[in-house]
């Protein structure tokens, strides 16, 4: 299940090109821009890990794609986003953020059904690549030992 | 600016609020946007090209006369400039041809003493090759070591990675490069910082032109330690010292953006008065001539003020000899200094004071 978060997370995939040509639109907008990277897909993990410091005061696109290659290069298999904060008093707060990289498979979510009193019932989501430890949760290494599924090995 | 949104943006174009700055920001640049953002249509090998209207449409002349006019002397300075303007211009006939044209590496070393321009060249450096379509900013970062080099373990790859992403699209100035690089202290950060550069050089060689400029005796010591860097830099420009004459030009240009003028009597002297300080030890050439008129202003200021009295347009913009001749520069050699004059007002004639 392929997640969407952030802007442009229901085009396809961005090519490299698209994303420097939107990180420079940033750039020309005055915005900081951030990388960061998180394995966790969940819809509520807006708390990701930040790759470096927030890029203040770059000129050109060039600077951003060098960090997200970066990234890349370190976490192939994770979740990957730039964010483009806009400092401007009265805004200050994120003004942009898109994600530039994703795992090769997305096994999706589980929703999990809890009967409370009153007939009432509460849902909840678990991904199913959360339930590894972090670390592992994306990528071909972690198939051969846990085959698809996370199984009791996980603790 | 609008260089590179602009190819991306022609899908998109969305109204969106704030994009009237964008668009304010652009609009008076178009033609060099076009220029830069359009891939100029191929040719068939049998067409032909006009090079002088090639030149125009990127106002290439326009561009290198200002830049000889802007500048005195540096005659090396301003041929190999005009050497890069060429090659770029070439290549990006060739590259219209389908001939295939490999980026030239631009990073470039400044040699030269103290006030010879190398800063201001590097800026209009940046300028220039944004125009030429070889960077896409052109803006000028200047940083010296500090800036580069961290106080502590792990703290010299960040510091210089960051300056490396703001320089990047434009032009990165290192000033007195050789401070970089301590070889009596085997434990010091500065070579850290010199590979993480050789690093961006080799590998950002179409985002980043790196421009180390310092005296020349100091760089030469500097690259024999450093053959990666001395490999790496392809253009070693030297900065030749002004003589006389170049400098009371350069004291017209300086004298005629700040609105003030010289008296006859008052070139003279100052003819003179720059003749005996390029004798003197801490001569900077450029920035010598800058303090000095700094200084005449002052005392312009200080003689007008005690004066008193009415005061006219006049001569608030005069300085007169006496302002001149107050300088200490003067002091040491009071009696043989006027027999000078009349050889420095042949200089002066020609002079667009």
């Amino acid at each position: 299940m392929r997640i969407t978060q952030g802007t442009f997370s229901y085009l396809p995939d961005l090519t490299d090109d698209e994303i420097a040509a939107q990180i420079q639109y940033a750039v020309d907008q005055g915005w900081a821009i951030a990388v960061e990277f998180t394995d966790d897909p969940h819809p509520r993990n807006f708390l990701w890990e930040m790759w470096g410091l927030p890029m203040f005061g770059i000129a050109d696109a060039a600077a951003g794609m060098h960090e997200v290659r970066a990234c890349r290069d370190s976490y192939p298999e994770h979740y990957i986003r730039v964010n483009a904060y806009d400092a401007s008093l009265g805004r200050q707060t994120t003004a942009l953020s898109f994600i530039v990289n994703r795992p090769a498979e997305e096994p999706g979510f589980r929703l999990d059904r809890q009967e409370g009193s009153d007939r009432r019932i509460r849902y909840s989501l678990q991904a199913y690549a959360a339930q590894r430890p972090g670390g592992m949760r994306y990528g071909r290494n972690e198939n051969h030992n846990g085959a698809g599924h996370a199984g009791p090995a996980s603790g | 600016m609008s260089a590179t949104a602009g190819p991306a943006g022609n899908g998109f174009a969305m109204p969106r609020p704030g994009a009237g700055r964008a668009q304010g920001d652009g609009s008076p640049r178009e033609p060099a946007g076009d220029s830069e953002g359009s891939p100029p249509e191929p040719l068939s090998p049998g067409e032909t090209v006009e090079l002088g209207e090639e030149q125009q449409a990127q106002r290439l002349s326009v561009m290198l006369d200002e830049f000889d006019r802007e500048f005195v002397g540096l005659a090396p300075v301003k041929a190999r400039v005009r050497e890069i303007a060429a090659l770029l211009l070439i290549d990006r006939l060739r590259q219209r041809y389908g001939l295939t044209s490999s980026r030239p590496s631009l990073h470039m070393c400044f040699t030269g003493s103290p006030g010879t321009g190398k800063t201001t060249v590097a800026m209009h450096m940046g300028e220039m090759l944004r125009e030429l379509g070889y960077l896409r900013k052109g803006q000028l970062v200047s940083v010296t070591r500090d800036d580069l080099v961290g106080q502590y373990v792990g703290h010299t790859a960040p510091k210089t990675k960051e300056v490396l992403k703001r320089a990047m699209g434009g032009v990165l100035l290192i000033d007195e490069a050789y401070y970089l690089y301590r070889p009596e202290n085997e434990r010091d950060y500065g070579q850290e910082a010199i590979e993480i550069l050789l690093q961006f050089m080799e590998a950002h060689r179409e985002d980043l032109v790196v421009i180390l400029a310092g005296y020349a005796d100091r760089m030469d010591v500097f690259f024999r330690s450093n053959p990666g860097m001395a490999s790496r830099v392809a253009h070693h420009i030297d900065f030749p010292d002004f003589s006389l004459d170049e400098l009371m030009q350069i004291a017209g240009l300086m004298l005629d953006r700040e609105q003030y003028q010289l008296t006859g009597p008052a070139r003279s002297a100052f003819a003179e008065y720059v003749g005996l300080r390029m004798t003197q030890p801490r001569f900077a050439n450029a920035r010598s001539i800058r303090n000095a008129i700094d200084r005449m202003r002052l005392r312009q200021a200080r003689r007008l003020v005690a004066a008193g009295g009415t005061i006219g347009r006049d001569s608030l913009i005069e300085i007169s000899e006496t302002d001149v001749r107050a300088s200490r520069v003067f002091g040491d050699q009071s009696p043989g200094a006027t027999g000078q004059p009349s050889a420095a007002e042949s200089h002066q004639s020609r002079q667009p004071l």
